[in-house]
């Protein structure tokens, strides 16, 4: 049995002015034990997705289930079996770090001790504090507290929506270190981020743009979708090259990406030597070029122009 | 010939009673760089950044921005720099051109100045049809986009961007990217945050703060070199996590 199936769900939301299409018919499922990454830019409808499946939103049409259940006619056994962060910081601000675990524990009519071993490698982080109510807590330990608060009860299938938005490198990485281990405790585990980075962090993901599912696959099964060759090239004046290229005919795309532009031609044949010609007559100093694999930026990118 | 300072910051130090919030940085700035400032959430970055703005005293050292000490003339600061928050920027209850109109009478131009700004700006930014429309009915990525261009539209010396481009498609994040690198390229100085770091490579030379102090300082590639890293990220990682703080 899927931990998670959903079949052409569509949510629109009407406004005094017009109608938003938040998703446009999105299917696909997620298998028990799997960390499944649904990976696209704010307002692409993950939120949406994430409240339907979490029982708190209801669809305009299609189908869903989480753990065999129906998100409409079964939402209170979801509901049991479930955790779900919220991308807004949604535990009580004026309980201590320890009441706020204890009421989460208490409404699933469980016990901090009977779990204890779940959230134990991170509670133990915010141990320390408490006695501190949750509203004075930074935005790392809130995020570790509400992690454990979504935990308490062992829940099946873990929902957590943007996480790791305006959270560092260093606590994005412990953050993702932390969703690893309860994986090997069988817990399946919905995360969305718009950091593209994160991807390869998944079993499997799906990109979504706009209500629609670009791509659903594991990063390598995405990565092979992209058929072009891809070329990473510098030189010493950066943004003059990337308009050269860019005026270029041949040229399909040119893309800064950290210290290279990516470039992607119309068509395949003797791209690099083009390249070269085209470093030559503008007169770039340093200039270098190299074939390269695409990462899931570069996928995503060209998956959102089809 | 050295190169004209927008900003130097001398043993620059801001305590909060016995905590050290920002100690000791030195560094210089030069006009029309590029200039990112990375740390970890807790480092320091945004009491730096404040003072620098001209928005809070620092305990001791010395500094100047555009030329202005921010002691004793931070008020001339306040006019001489431009300032982008993801997390505040934009009037969403107010349109496209009342926004560029308010932050423009802000900064102190002129309305014959705001008005040719106003329609130079909707150009660029393929806004001319949306001039009448709220801020909140834009879509996040022509938000920021429209929130740098109003920051910088009494041409500033510089623009501080304290992480401006969140939550955004790859393809909006890279154009907001060239609306910074033509701004540099008339010679305004950017001197920005992010957690971005493919972004940090595109900066000419980026600082990482630890727990309060400057820890490195370079050009993305040589600091790769430095540290033995294929990308900033692991640059950031090795730095980062010798931080004895936690916390925001």
């Amino acid at each position: 049995m899927k931990a998670v199936v959903v079949e052409n769900v569509i949510k629109t939301y009407k406004t005094k002015k017009d109608v938003v299409e938040a998703l446009k018919g999105v299917s696909f499922s997620v298998d028990k034990g799997e960390i499944f990454g649904i990976i696209g830019p704010d307002g692409a409808g993950k939120t949406s997705l994430f409240r339907i499946l979490t029982t708190v939103l209801l669809a305009d049409s299609g189908s869903a289930s989480v753990d065999g259940f129906d998100v409409v006619k079964d939402y209170k056994q979801i509901r049991h079996r479930i955790g779900y962060m919220p991308g807004k910081f949604s535990l009580y601000q004026d309980l201590s770090v320890q009441e706020n675990l204890e009421f989460f524990a208490t409404i699933f009519d469980t016990t901090i001790a009977e779990n204890y071993d779940l959230v134990k490698e991170i509670y133990q982080q915010i141990e320390p504090f408490k006695d501190r109510k949750a509203g004075q807590l930074s935005g790392g330990m809130k995020q570790k507290l509400a992690l454990c608060c979504a935990l308490i009860h062992k829940p099946s299938v873990l929902f957590l929506d943007e996480p790791t938005t305006g959270v560092d490198a260093v606590s994005r990485k412990e953050f993702w270190e932390m969703l690893h281990k309860l994986k090997l405790q069988g817990i399946t585990i919905l995360v969305s981020t718009a950091y593209m980075d994160e991807a390869g962090l998944c079993d499997r993901v799906a990109l979504i743009q706009k209500g629609q599912l670009l791509s659903v696959d594991t990063t390598k099964g995405v990565i092979s979708q992209f058929k072009k060759p891809l070329w990473a090239v510098k030189a010493s004046e950066m943004f003059r090259l990337m308009n050269a290229i860019k005026d270029d005919p041949l040229v399909e795309s040119c893309y800064p990406f950290g210290q290279y532009h990516h470039v992607v031609f119309k068509t395949g044949s003797d791209n690099k030597t083009h390249l070269e010609q085209l470093a030559k007559q503008g007169n770039f100093k340093d200039f270098e070029v190299q074939a390269i694999e695409p990462d899931i930026e570069d996928c995503f990118m060209a998956l959102m122009k089809e | 010939m050295e190169k004209e300072k927008v900003i130097t910051a001398h043993q620059l130090t801001k305590k909060f009673g016995a905590f050290t919030a920002v100690d000791n940085i030195t560094f210089d700035v030069e006009k029309g760089e590029i200039f990112g400032f990375l740390g970890a959430n807790g480092a320091g970055k945004t009491t730096a950044m404040r003072m620098l703005c001209g928005l809070l005293l620092p305990t001791s050292g010395q500094a100047t921005v555009a030329g202005f000490d921010v002691y004793k003339q931070n008020e001339q600061i306040k006019q001489n720099i431009g300032y982008m928050s993801q997390k505040f920027s934009l009037y969403e209850d107010l349109t496209v051109s009342e926004n560029i109109r308010f932050y423009g009478g802000i900064y102190g131009l002129r309305d014959e100045q705001i008005k040719i700004k106003t329609a130079q700006l909707l150009k660029q930014l393929h806004l001319e049809d949306q001039e009448k429309t709220l801020v909140r009915d834009l879509p996040l990525g022509w938000k920021q986009k429209l929130a740098f261009s109003i920051a910088i539209v009494h041409d500033p010396a510089i623009v501080f961007l304290d992480e401006p481009t969140g939550g955004v498609d790859p393809i909006t994040r890279r154009e907001f990217w060239s609306l910074i690198y033509e701004a540099s390229a008339r010679g305004i100085t950017i001197f920005v945050t992010t957690h971005y770091m493919d972004e940090a490579e595109y900066c000419n030379r980026v600082s990482i703060m630890v727990d309060g102090r400057i820890d490195a300082l370079d050009a993305p590639a040589n600091l790769m070199k430095t540290y033995s890293a294929t990308s900033m990220d692991e640059v950031f990682l090795q730095l980062a996590r010798k931080a004895v703080r936690t916390g925001d």
